[in-house]
Order: C-alpha cells, then structure tokens, then sequence
C-alpha cells in the first residue's frame, strides 16, 4: 500500500519532469501534446517512458531531440538510477530507441545519421519560431490593454513583470517568453528591453505593425501542425464504424497516462 | 457544377484528387500500410462526421465511386488526378498513371491525368517522362519530394537531376509542376518541410506553374515569402482548406494571409479526393465568410468573384481550358448515374 502511494508520487513527479520537454516544430510539452503513452516507475529508481509521435513519418530529427530531452529530464530526477525510452510506431524508431537507450551522448549519436553534420541549425530555427511565437501572444495582450506603440517597444523587463495579464495563453507564454529571454542572455537585467528581436535588436516603435505581421505568419505556420498533431495524435489507431446510427469513432486506445489536469489537481 | 443559394452556376476544377489503391493485398511493407492509415487519420481528423469512411472503402475505392463523388455527389465539373507512385512502399503502385488512366477513359471530358517521375532515376526517368506524353500526353505531373527510392529518404527539386527532367519536361509542354513537400526524411540535419527549393526551382525555369500543394505548410510563412518573389508559385489549398469545418477561424487565417501574399488569381481548390470529397468543402467554402477583425487587419474578403476564381477558373487557365465552351461540351453530356 504503501509503496503503492509512492510510486504514485513518483510517477507524478516523472510526469511533471516531462512537460520540460517539447517538440521542437510546435514548441508544446510533449505531455500536452498526448505523445507519452506510458510510465512506469519500477523499485523507486528505475523509470520507464514509452512515446509515440502523431504519424509514422513525423521528423526523425526532433524524435531524436525529444527522446533524449526525456532522457535528459528523467535521469536528472535525484532518486532516478536508470531510464528507459522507447519510441513506438516510427519510421526511424530502431536507430531512435537504440541510440537514446545505449548511454552515448546525443552528438554523437545524431551525427552517424547526417554524415557528422549537426543539428544546431535547425535547432536554433525552431527555437527563433518558439521565440517569436511567445513574444506575440505576450504583444497582442498589451496592445489589448490599450498601450501603444511607443510604450510596448520603450518597455522594460521590469515593467513587464508588473504587467497583469487576463487570458489562459498569455500568462502561460508570458511565463514562458520571459524564460526564453533569460536563458537566451536577451535580457538579463530588469532594466533590459522588454521586446528584442530574437538578433537582439530593438524594435522602432514604426517598425512594431510590420513586425506583428510577421510573428502573425510564424504563428499561423506553427498552429498548423499543433493543430493537425493534436488532431492526428488523437485519431491514430482508430477506425470509424458505419452502424445502424450512422458513424461513430472507435476508441482502440486506453489512456494509461493521467492527463494534465489530473496531475495538476493531485498537487 | 456548383449551384449556388442564389441560383448561380460556378464552374468547378478540382486541382487535387487521387485514384489510388492503398488496400492490404497492395502494400509491400510495413511502410505502405503506414502511408494509407496516416491518409486515413487525416481524414478522420478533419471531415465532418456525417462524411466519415470505413477504412476498407477508404483503402480501395472503385471507377463508380470516384465518379459518383466528385461529379454527382460533388460539385466537380472536372478533377486533376495525380499521380503517386510510392514504389518502395506498395506492389502495384499507390496511384499510379496507368490505372488512374483506364479509370479516366470512361469519361475523358472530365479528367484531367497528371504522371509523375522520380528525378533519381536518371536516364530511366528522362524515358519515362517521354512515355508518358506520348502515351498519356500529360500537361502537368505532381512531385513528392519525400518519397523513398531504395536508399535515399528523399530529394529536393534544385538537385540537378531534377533540372534535367524539368528541362524535359518544358520542351515538351509539361507546364504544371504539382508540388508536395512532404517530411524528407534523410538527411536528418535539414529542417522536414524546408521548400526553399521551390524558390530555387521556380525561378531557373520561369517557364513552368509551380503548384505547391497545401499552400507549404507546416511552412505557410516561407511558402507565402517565396509567391510573392515568384510570379508563377501558386497555392494549393488541399490539407488547407478542410479546416474550415473543424477550425474556421483558424481557416480564416491563413486564407487571409495567402490573399494577401499570394493573391486571388495564384490560389486553386483541390479536394485531395478521397481524403476529403469536394461536396462538403465547396459548399462550405462557398458559404463562408472571413470575420471582420480578420478581414480589416489583413485588408481582404473572399467576395463571391474570389471564390469563383480559387473554385475553378485559376486552374481553367494554367490547364489551357475554355470555360464556356467546357459548360457548353458538358451540358451536353450530363452525368451519369450508374444503374446499380
């Protein structure tokens, strides 16, 4: 009973660790993104997690980078001895589950797949995307709170913080655009500019409609495939059934991971 | 024919439909049933409800029902079937030209066949793409960059085979280069969905409509960049468009950018039959309107004269059709309803 209580905890904790890592393309918690199917936590320092991505076909690169993101967030756990990962269903599932589980380092495994070139380009792409991404949402909420131009582009990261935001999203990427700017060294300081461009440059307070323009297009790029692998992750395996009532879908999967807001309500 | 509220008759050319055969008894491996259970989940994913297949009907679709759902279920006046071939992953091919072109002969007037080739083929693929003009004489050939061919993972339109088969493919009047960026697998250091080949190869042969099917996305962006420099990208809105059941204001969106960037003239509907079948899109579509915070920011509206082009006369023109006297030719052929 006792251990049973436990390993409870300890799988939520595991589950926490994991909204650490995201895909890469969509900058989304793997765990929001319904891709972890299973987790177990065996005799209190051995972990288990098997993931599956919305297709067959889905980018072998980022499957690389989220194995071992999970990898990386799991084994940093202090009670955790061994992890296990396995990607299930890919098309480059063999050479992903024996790379992240045979103990060597990312680059080197990554790299026998690429003639030795790496991934950091692409990388740094995505990460410009998840960047700009972040900074509309956080743009558009203060634009919605009336301020202008000059203030928005004048402010600093001070005054940003004191800024209160309404909605669900822009708290979250609030959270998470201040998490960029700060691990990114875009600024450091309270006194910093709140709006850089992802080359660290300011913003004219004329240039800030041209600007939303873009971070417009990234954004409606990046909610195609949120969108349609949200979509996919939850249709995967499941056929639809012409009956007497017309069609219904099939459910041929049972969720064995608690989903997010189960995790959060055992806080 | 699409007939709307108001008494009007649109003219319909479908620029994206398949004839294709993904059942069990064709898939050579594991990677053919992959490919048509991913089709499948996109269409589970985004068709209404009451438009949903089984998956043995979806797998393996006969002439009559191709017919019926594009044409007398659907609004299609004509439908443009690609080609794909996906060699390494079925037996007999996936869609292939010679099936899709004894299918169309039962009603020439309204099919339009388009082949394709694999530039990795080398002199193979230069023959083959001489055959089909002869044999089929194609206008227009569909290109999946992503497909396998023994070791490669996938290839991109500027690599210089491809320059030569495009060559070819000018001289002999293949003008509509139909474009699907789909995951490029290998090698793993380049970005999937990357189309900045299409840019590449879009302004080396100026010549050639370069069709890019489902608008580039997951690279809307790049893709609407890239329209805007070249005046012979156009967009295809298969994959784009069955949004506007599921998500419309999200459908709203990105209409509203590729209006903006790429133009009403540069935009062509394509069901991409038989993941989605046109009746409902086209009905849909017709009806819709984009919201007004929308429409204001962006500065556009899909007026009536709008859908008409996107709905049909865009791709009239880059197929060299006539369309009045094509109303007139099938008019006086109206479909057929197969007794059963």
């Amino acid at each position: 009973m006792l251990t049973d209580i436990i390993r409870a905890d300890l799988e939520t904790e595991v589950w926490e660790c994991l909204e650490m890592v995201t895909d890469p393309e969509l900058d989304e918690p793997i765990t929001d993104m319904g891709f972890v199917e299973r987790l177990e936590v065996i005799d209190a320092r051995r972990v288990e997690v098997e993931f599956r991505l919305p297709t067959y076909w889905c980018s072998p690169n980022f499957a690389f980078l989220m194995a071992f993101g999970i990898r990386r967030e799991v084994g940093a756990l202090p009670w955790v001895r061994e992890v296990q990962v396995w990607l299930n269903d890919h098309c480059f599932g063999d050479q992903v589950n024996e790379g992240v589980n045979s103990g060597r380092a990312f680059g080197e495994v990554f790299a026998e797949y690429c003639d030795g070139a790496d991934l950091g380009e692409v990388v740094e792409k995505f990460m410009a995307k998840a960047f700009d991404r972040r900074q509309e949402v956080v743009l558009r909420g203060l634009r919605r709170r009336g301020l202008g131009a000059e203030e928005i582009v004048a402010m600093t990261v001070g005054a940003l913080d004191r800024v209160v935001f309404g909605s669900e999203d822009e708290i979250r990427q609030m959270a998470r655009y201040r998490d960029l700017l700060e691990t990114q060294g875009l600024a450091d300081t309270p006194d910093a500019p709140a709006f850089p461009t992802w080359d660290g440059q300011p913003i004219a307070p004329a240039d800030l409609p041209a600007h939303l323009d873009r971070l417009r297009g990234t954004r409606i790029s990046m909610e195609f495939n949120g969108a349609m692998c949200r979509g996919l992750a939850s249709t995967r395996y499941k056929e639809v059934e012409i009956g007497a009532d017309g069609p219904t879908l099939v459910d041929f999967m049972l969720g064995r991971v608690p989903p997010r807001e189960d995790a959060a309500m055992r806080k | 024919m699409y007939k709307t509220p108001d008494g009007k008759e649109i003219f319909v050319l479908d620029g994206h439909t398949h004839f294709w055969d993904g059942s069990p008894e064709n898939q050579a491996n594991i990677h053919g049933k992959q490919f048509i259970d991913c089709f499948y989940a996109y269409h589970t994913n985004l068709s209404p409800k009451e438009h949903l297949w089984e998956k043995s009907r979806f797998e393996k679709y006969s002439e009559d029902d191709i017919y019926r759902d594009l044409f007398v279920d659907g609004p299609d006046d004509m439908a443009i079937v690609q080609t794909t071939v996906l060699g390494d992953f079925y037996k007999e091919g996936f869609g292939c030209i010679e099936r899709t072109a004894e299918m169309a002969k039962r009603h020439p007037e309204r099919f339009i066949v388009n082949g394709a080739f694999d530039p990795r083929d080398g002199e193979k693929a230069l023959e083959y793409i001489h055959y089909m003009k002869e044999e089929h004489n194609i206008t227009g050939v569909k290109m999946y960059t992503a497909e396998w061919n023994g070791a490669s993972k996938g290839w991109a339109l500027n690599d210089p085979q491809a320059y030569k088969c495009f060559e070819l493919c000018e001289k002999l009047g293949i003008r509509n280069i139909h474009v699907h960026k789909g995951p490029t697998i290998i090698p793993l250091s380049k970005d999937a969905f990357d189309v900045h080949d299409v840019d590449y190869a879009a302004t080396d042969f100026p010549n050639l409509n370069w069709i890019v099917e489902h608008c580039g996305q997951p690279r809307l962006d790049d893709f609407c960049w890239i329209a805007v420099q070249e005046s012979n990208v156009y967009g295809g809105l298969a994959v784009v468009l069955p949004f506007i059941h599921a998500r419309p204001r999200y459908f709203a969106e990105m209409i509203a950018e590729l209006l903006f960037w790429v133009g009403e003239d540069k935009i062509l509907f394509g069901s991409d039959y038989a993941i989605w079948t046109p009746g409902w899109l086209v009905e849909k579509f017709w009806n819709f309107q984009i919201p007004d915070d929308i429409a204001e920011e962006r500065g556009v509206q899909l007026t009536d004269e709008i859908k008409e082009k996107i709905l049909g006369l865009n791709a009239a023109k880059l197929y060299g059709i006539d369309v009045g006297a094509k109303k007139s030719e099938l008019a006086g052929a109206p479909v057929q309803i197969a007794a059963e």
